[in-house]
């Protein structure tokens, strides 16, 4: 009986719209109209279809770069954090906030900051004479500039792995600097494997997030995904199909596709875990 | 101790001497990395109160400047320098009387004393005489021209409205599925975990779907409705919380003659505060932030909510960026002052999550 809201909404909300969801990718479904089956042919459009190929490898793209990116920014913040510093609350609260900021918010600070003639960011460039890029005026550097805007709002990351760096054990450290390890060689050897579990967990919730990225590049290009297609990734191209150009059975194929890649991905990550992730003594 | 290096020192106070610039390498880090994260926000506010003619000017403003005035027989004028070659006399504050064809202007001594004629200069040669100053119309007009107050009520709505659901929904929830013994249990539990890993772009078209059917369009409830069926992350985090509560506890409920949701309400929620706490803080934020829902279900500008009413705002006068940043502003200033009340909650939350998650 408690249970029966988590019944009844795995029912309404999920498996009935996913079973509707993966009936609709074969379907020919306009929404006015009622679906028509059509077999793969969704698909076999989708396999044929530049832009798909185009948001696949946009949003490749910023997963390769942004989690990484997020990590390394994130777990620099919290070594720092972490060596017992005054302050340490001023400064735990100024790297974490961003995070916190609205999404729609922050990408609409970010593209003044990025604007290439008055924002802040191109006045410092031009301050100390470098180029100037065109942030998400330029089709090169557009990624480029929502990466670089990924990694201010990775406070949640530093969160997690001060955590895990209170747990490492202390004395580890000294016998190593009794045996005369250096700093390098302490991170590589303790650091980095206590903390594996963390930056394991957040390799993979990065990857989840990279693939269904969408707010910031709606919002930063007014719902185009431009300059020239160069921010359009697939769950913006999944909603443009949805919602723009009213393909839903186009974007229900889509959706089961970023569905299939998610869980391959996380079982990779998960079946090759074992080789790189250190969980105490827990297995 | 303020020994130079040299072999012959201590091995000691070498290592005290590289710990302390370790230290000082730290906190330069730390201020650098503060100042990179801070700057954003100081320019946010910084733009926000800066009129219209100073956002754009090169080199920018780094505080608000404002062009000073001058009243002349009643009228507010602004006031000018004229630019000079160098060397040559100093030129008093003049305000612009006339403009005239060919980039030509007559100006007039802005200050008392009418000693000097009017004279004709080059516009190009007028400098804005400013100061430091805070200019509000960015607020008092980029609150009217999207709909701030009616926004605001929105959002409110449809975040209470979500935690509401969400936490007597959840509780609920994750109290059956870790404090009474049932047959399937345990397998609606996996199907609730395995329920987690897909993604909301796949139930997304039929969800539309079902609201348009049920004429739900344009209203908060594609919104809120959900939300009191329960979400299976906070189910999950909730009854990992619920599993600590030691048994006894509900045993002795039971002799004294309570029923399970007796339990529920006076022996587990209480006990549970500060998860519940946790899950309504994120259930607040994730609507407050919510820009896909929002997008998809409302229709009417008089519906929005904050974050949909800004995109839109944005869309339409991408240049306005005094007053984009005003509003951005006020949108997110709720959410700081809620972080500020709240932190060791939020800050429990994430780390708890980060490691059990």
């Amino acid at each position: 009986m408690f249970c029966s809201p988590a019944i009844l909404g795995l029912l309404a909300f999920t498996l009935y719209p996913a079973l509707a969801s993966l009936y609709y990718s074969f379907c020919n479904y306009p929404m006015l109209k009622p679906p028509v089956w059509v077999g793969t042919a969704n698909y076999r459009t989708l396999f044929h279809d530049p832009v798909f190929y185009k948001s696949l490898s946009n949003t490749a793209y910023y997963a390769v770069f942004a989690t990484p990116l997020g990590m390394i920014v994130a777990f620099l913040l919290a070594l720092l954090l972490n060596q017992k510093v005054k302050g340490l609350a001023v400064f735990r609260t100024m790297f974490f906030v961003p995070s916190i900021v609205p999404m729609v918010a922050g990408s609409v600070l970010w593209l003044w900051l990025l604007n290439p003639q008055y924002g802040l960011i191109n006045t410092l460039l031009r301050s100390v004479g470098f180029p100037e890029p065109g942030w998400m005026a330029d089709p090169a550097w557009a990624k480029p500039a929502l990466i670089v805007m990924s990694a201010w709002g990775i406070g949640g990351w530093m969160l997690v792995y001060l955590a895990g760096l209170q747990d490492v054990p202390r004395d580890l450290y000294e016998a190593a600097e009794i045996d005369g390890a250096n700093l390098l060689q302490r991170a590589r050897h303790i650091t980095i494997p206590f903390m594996s579990p963390h930056l394991f967990f957040t390799l993979v919730m990065g990857f989840i997030g990279a693939a269904q990225y969408f707010t910031q590049a709606y919002v930063m290009t007014n719902g185009m995904g431009g300059p020239v297609d160069s921010t359009k990734f697939f769950s913006l191209y999944l909603f443009q199909n949805a919602f723009q150009y009213w393909k839903m059975g186009y974007a229900c194929a889509m959706a089961w596709i970023l569905f299939i890649v998610i869980l391959l991905f996380t079982l990779l990550l998960f079946k090759t875990s074992a080789r790189y992730v250190y969980y105490g003594g827990e297995r | 101790m303020a020994a130079s290096v040299n072999a012959g020192m201590p091995a000691g106070s070498r290592a005290r001497l590289r710990k302390r610039a370790l230290r000082g390498a730290t906190y330069a880090a730390l201020v650098i990395l503060g100042t990179a994260f801070t700057l954003p926000f100081f320019w946010l506010l910084s733009t926000s109160f800066k009129p219209a003619d100073r956002i754009q000017h090169w080199p920018p403003d780094i505080i608000p400047m404002r062009q000073v005035t001058t009243n002349i027989d009643g009228e507010i004028r602004r006031v000018y320098s004229v630019k000079r070659p160098a060397g040559a006399r100093a030129v008093p504050a003049v305000t612009i009387i006339k403009r005239l064809p060919g980039n030509r202007a007559v100006v007039y001594p802005a200050g008392r004393g009418f000693t000097v004629r009017p004279a004709t200069v080059n516009a190009d040669d007028l400098e804005p005489v400013v100061k430091p100053g805070i200019t509000w119309s960015n607020y008092t007009r980029g609150l009217v021209f999207i709909p701030f107050f009616r926004q605001l009520r929105n959002t409110l709505i449809i975040s209470v409205v979500s935690v509401l659901g969400t936490l007597i929904s959840c509780s609920l929830v994750a109290y059956g599925l870790s404090r009474i013994e049932w047959r399937g249990r345990n397998t609606l539990f996996l199907v609730l975990l395995s329920v987690m890993m897909l993604p909301y772009q796949v139930v997304m078209a039929p969800l539309f779907a079902v609201f348009v059917k049920l004429g739900w369009v344009d209203t908060f409830l594609p919104l809120t409705v959900p939300t009191f069926f329960g979400n299976v992350f906070f189910i999950f985090l909730l009854r990992q919380f619920f599993m600590t509560i030691p048994r006894d506890l509900s045993e002795a409920a039971k002799l004294d003659g309570c029923s399970e949701f007796d339990i529920y309400r006076r022996v587990i929620l209480p006990l549970a505060k500060p998860a519940l706490a946790m899950v309504g803080l994120w259930t607040f934020m994730g609507a407050w932030n919510d820009f896909l829902g929002p997008l998809i279900y409302l229709v009417d500008e008089a519906n929005y909510t904050l974050s949909l009413g800004l995109a839109m705002f944005l869309g339409q006068y991408g240049s306005e960026y005094g007053m984009l940043m005003a509003v951005s502003t006020v949108v997110t200033i709720p959410i700081i002052v809620l972080f500020f009340f709240t932190q060791r909650t939020f800050i429990q939350g994430i780390t708890l999550t980060g490691i059990k998650g």
